[in-house]
C-alpha cells in the first residue's frame, strides 16, 4: 500500500479552543486542512428519552441545559410549543417580559461568544470585559428568577412569578450603559490589524450554500440571507417592537463578528422598548385552570386553589393528541421543538432542533482548504454550545 | 505499616503549604457548569487569588481536575487517560450534581458520578453551584492537603511502591 | 393560501400518489408513501411556486404500541424563504426496511438522518456515511426506541473503563 501523504491529527474531546466537548479528525497536507470529521456526542445525555419519562411541567427544567448560555430562550422555545398545543393565550404583561428576557439572555450569550472567541484567538483583554456584563445580567436574573445559569423561570402559561420593583431600575442602568461598553469591544477587535488578518476571509460559507446545509442564526446572516424567526414568524409580541436584523456580505468570519455585535445593539433596542411599554396585568393564563397552577397567595388560603396545585404539580395536564412544531430566534440559530403527543401526561416525542447542530454539519465545507490555525476561528465563528448538540 | 516516613513533619508542613496555595487546574469543563468555572476564574470571583493561576490545557503540567459537568459513557475513557496523564501530587474536584452522581440525568449514556471512574476529594454539589461554591471546594481542598500525612501522596509514581 | 397550495400541486404532479393532508393548530401536514419519498422531495425543492430550500428539521418516532401503523414515522420539516412558509412532510417506515436518503436534496439532511439511524435504527438508502453520531459505535440498541430501557441495560452494576492499551 501506498504511503499516505496526509497526517491525521486528533483535536480531542479535552482542548482549550472546541467549546465543549468536541472532537475533530483533522487530516492534513502541511498545514492545509484536506479532510475534517467532527465527533460529537460525547455530552449525550438522553434528554429526549428522558422527557418522554416526564409530565411537560416536568420537562421543562431539561431545556434549561441543553443551550446553557442563554438558558431562558430555551424554556421559552419550549413553552411557545406546548402553548401551542393547548391552543391558550398568554397575557400581553408575560409576553413583553418573555421578550424582555430573552433578549437580555441573547445580550449575555453573544457576550460569551465575543469572550470566547476573542480569546481562542489571542485577544485575552476582551474576555474580562465581556464577563464584567455578563455578570449584571446575571446578577439582574438571579434577582428576578433565583438562578443565574438554569432560571426555568418561564413557564407553560407565562411566567412563574412576577417581577420585583428593584428589576426594572438595574435593567434601565445596563440599558443605557451597554452600548458604550459594545464600543470599547470595537476600539479592541473591529480595526484591529490582527483581527483582521485572522478573521477576515476565512471560512467563506454563500448564502445557497447555507441553505443548502440547513444553517441558520448570524451565519445566515452573514451570508447575506435575510432569515430571523422573530420577523418570518412573529411570537410572543415581537410584532410591537421595532428593530432590524443586521446583515452581512461575505459570509466570513469577520462578517459574523459583525453581525453579531450588531445583533447586541439592536437586543439593547428592543429591551428598552419592552421596559418603557411594559402593560399591567396577569403574568400567566391564570384561566387556563387545568394547566397552570394558581398563584402563591391563593394557594395558601384557598382549599380549592390548593386541590387544583396539587394535582398539577403530580400529574401535570393532558393535552390533546396531535403534533405541533414551535420555534424560536435563540443567538445560535433557530431553536424549535417538536412534540407529539398521544393524549396522555407525558410527552410521546419531543424532538429538538438544535441550531448548533446543524450549524456543526457546515464546518467540514467551511475549513477544507484553509489552514490549520483557522479551524478554531472556524469553530468559534460558528458558535456552538455542545449541551445543544449532544442533549 | 510501620515504614518511617522519609521526610520530618516540619518538612511535611512545607511540602503542603506549598503544595496548597499552588494549585493549577486542568481545564476539563464538559457542559454547563464548566460556564461557572470560568466565571470563576474570571475577574469578580477570581481563582487565581487561591493560587489557582493558570488553568493549564496540558494534564502534564497541571495538579488539580476541576471535572465540570456531566460525564458520559462516551466521554468516560478520555476523563481515565487525562487523568492518568497528570502527574502526582493529584486531586480532583467533582464540580456540580452530574459530577458528583450523575445529576437529573439517570439515563443509559451518563455515568452516575465521576467517582465511579477516578478517586474524588471534594465534592461540590449544585446545580450549577455558584462560582462561590469553587471557591468553597478549593478552600476545602487546601485545608485538606494541609493535614496530609508523609507518605500519603507519592513523590514520583513508580509501580513498586512511593518515595516521600 | 400557499400552505394549501403544497397539497395541490403535489396532487397535480403526483396523481398516483396517496397523499393524506391534515391541518392542525395553522400547520399542515402531508402524509406521503415511502417509496415516493424522493421523488416528492425534488419536487418540492425544486418547483417554481413552492422552492423549499431549507430543510429545517427531520424527526424519527416509534410509534411501537400503537399497532395499526408501520412502526417509525419520519417528519421533515421544510422552509421556503422565497414564499416564507413551513411544511411538514411525514412518512412511514416498517421495520428493518429503508427509505431513500435527501441528503443528496439537502446537505442538511447528512447529519439528521445519521441521527434518526443512530436512535432509532431506521436505514438510509444511499447514504454517503450511515454511522452513528451520538453514541460510541460499539453501543448495541437503539436508544429512542419504546422497548428500551432510560437507564440502559445493566444500569446497576458499576461502570467499568476500559482504555484501548489495557483490552
Amino acid at each position: 500500500m501506498a504511503e499516505s501523504r496526509f497526517m491525521t491529527i486528533n483535536m480531542g474531546p479535552q482542548h482549550p479552543a472546541t467549546h465543549g466537548v468536541l472532537r475533530l479528525l483533522l487530516e492534513l497536507d502541511g498545514e492545509i486542512v484536506v479532510k475534517a470529521e467532527p465527533h460529537i456526542g460525547y455530552l449525550h445525555r438522553g434528554v429526549e428519552k428522558l422527557s418522554e419519562s416526564l409530565t411537560y411541567p416536568q420537562a421543562l427544567t431539561l431545556t434549561d441545559r441543553l443551550d446553557y448560555t442563554s438558558g431562558l430562550s430555551n424554556n421559552l422555545a419550549y413553552c411557545l410549543a406546548v402553548e401551542k398545543l393547548l391552543d391558550i393565550k398568554i397575557p400581553k404583561r408575560a409576553q413583553y417580559l418573555r421578550v424582555l428576557f430573552a433578549e437580555l439572555q441573547r445580550i449575555a450569550a453573544h457576550l460569551l461568544w465575543v469572550a470566547t472567541h476573542a480569546l481562542d484567538l489571542g485577544a485575552m483583554t476582551v474576555l474580562f470585559y465581556a464577563f464584567r456584563e455578563r455578570e449584571t445580567i446575571m446578577e439582574m436574573l438571579e434577582l428576578v428568577t433565583g438562578a443565574r445559569l438554569t432560571p426555568s423561570f418561564i413557564r407553560i402559561g407565562g411566567l412563574a412569578a412576577d417581577i420585583p420593583d428593584t428589576f426594572l431600575p438595574l435593567v434601565k442602568d445596563f440599558v443605557i450603559d451597554l452600548p458604550k461598553r459594545i464600543d470599547e469591544y470595537e476600539t479592541l477587535l473591529t480595526d484591529n490589524i490582527i483581527w483582521k488578518k485572522r478573521t477576515q476571509d476565512i471560512a467563506i460559507m454563500s448564502g445557497a450554500e447555507c441553505l443548502d446545509y440547513g444553517v441558520t442564526g448570524p451565519v445566515l446572516r452573514a451570508s447575506g440571507v435575510c432569515y430571523d424567526v422573530r420577523k418570518a414568524y412573529p411570537y410572543s409580541s415581537y410584532e410591537d417592537f421595532d428593530f432590524e436584523i443586521p446583515m452581512g456580505k461575505k459570509g466570513d468570519v469577520y462578517d459574523r463578528y459583525l453581525v453579531r455585535l450588531q445583533e447586541m445593539r439592536q437586543s439593547n433596542r428592543i429591551v428598552k422598548q419592552a421596559m418603557d411599554n411594559l402593560p399591567e396585568g396577569p403574568i400567566a393564563a391564570f384561566d387556563a385552570l387545568q394547566v397552570v397552577p394558581p398563584a402563591k397567595e391563593a394557594v395558601t388560603r384557598d382549599i380549592a386553589a390548593l386541590i387544583r396545585h396539587f394535582k398539577i404539580m403530580q400529574e401535570g395536564f393532558q393535552p390533546p393528541q396531535g403534533e405541533v412544531y414551535a420555534s424560536v430566534e435563540s443567538s445560535k440559530g433557530e431553536l424549535g421543538f417538536y412534540l407529539i403527543s398521544d393524549g396522555s401526561n407525558k410527552p410521546f416525542r419531543m424532538k429538538i432542533r438544535p441550531p448548533s447542530f446543524v450549524n456543526l454539519g457546515a464546518l467540514p465545507k467551511m475549513i477544507e482548504g484553509q489552514m490549520v490555525a483557522d479551524v478554531v476561528a472556524a469553530i468559534g465563528s460558528i458558535d456552538i454550545v455542545l449541551g445543544e448538540i449532544d442533549r | 505499616m510501620g515504614l518511617e516516613p522519609a521526610t520530618p513533619a516540619s518538612v511535611q508542613e512545607v511540602i503542603n503549604w506549598a503544595r496548597k496555595n499552588s494549585i493549577w487546574p486542568v481545564t476539563f469543563g464538559l457542559a454547563c457548569c464548566a460556564l461557572e468555572m470560568m466565571v470563576a476564574s474570571s475577574a469578580t470571583y477570581d481563582i487565581a487569588r487561591f493560587g489557582a493561576e493558570v488553568f493549564r490545557p496540558s494534564p502534564r503540567q497541571a495538579d488539580l481536575m476541576i471535572v465540570a459537568g456531566t460525564v458520559t459513557k462516551k466521554m468516560a475513557p478520555m476523563l481515565k487517560r487525562i487523568w492518568e496523564q497528570m502527574p502526582e501530587p493529584k486531586w480532583v474536584i467533582a464540580y456540580g450534581a452530574c459530577a458528583c452522581s450523575g445529576g437529573i440525568f439517570q439515563t443509559y449514556n451518563v455515568v452516575q458520578g465521576v467517582d465511579q471512574i477516578i478517586p474524588v476529594d471534594v465534592y461540590v454539589p449544585g446545580c450549577p453551584p455558584r462560582p462561590e461554591g469553587l471557591l468553597k471546594g478549593i478552600i476545602t481542598l487546601q485545608e485538606k492537603i494541609a493535614v496530609e500525612p508523609a507518605g500519603q501522596r507519592n513523590l514520583v509514581s513508580l509501580p513498586w511502591g512511593n518515595n516521600g | 393560501m400557499d400552505r394549501c397550495l403544497a397539497g395541490d400541486l403535489l396532487k397535480g404532479k403526483f396523481p398516483a400518489a396517496e397523499l393524506k393532508i391534515e391541518e392542525f393548530r395553522g400547520e399542515t401536514s402531508i402524509t406521503v408513501a415511502a417509496q415516493e419519498i424522493r421523488e416528492v422531495m425534488t419536487f418540492l425543492k425544486e418547483s417554481e411556486n413552492l422552492q423549499y430550500d431549507l430543510l429545517l428539521d427531520l424527526a424519527g418516532a416509534d410509534f411501537a404500541g400503537q399497532a395499526t401503523y408501520p412502526r417509525f414515522m419520519i417528519a421533515y420539516l421544510l422552509h421556503s424563504t422565497k414564499f416564507n412558509n413551513k411544511l411538514r412532510i411525514k412518512t412511514w417506515v416498517a421495520e428493518g426496511s429503508g427509505l431513500e436518503t435527501v441528503s443528496g436534496i439537502w446537505k442538511a439532511a447528512n447529519w439528521l438522518e445519521r441521527e434518526a439511524y443512530d436512535m432509532f435504527g431506521i436505514k438510509f438508502n444511499n447514504h454517503p456515511d450511515l454511522k452513528r453520531i451520538l453514541l460510541t459505535e460499539d453501543f448495541v440498541g437503539y436508544p429512542l426506541r419504546k422497548d428500551f430501557p432510560l437507564e440502559g441495560r445493566n444500569f446497576d452494576q458499576p461502570f467499568n473503563v476500559c482504555l484501548e492499551e489495557e483490552q
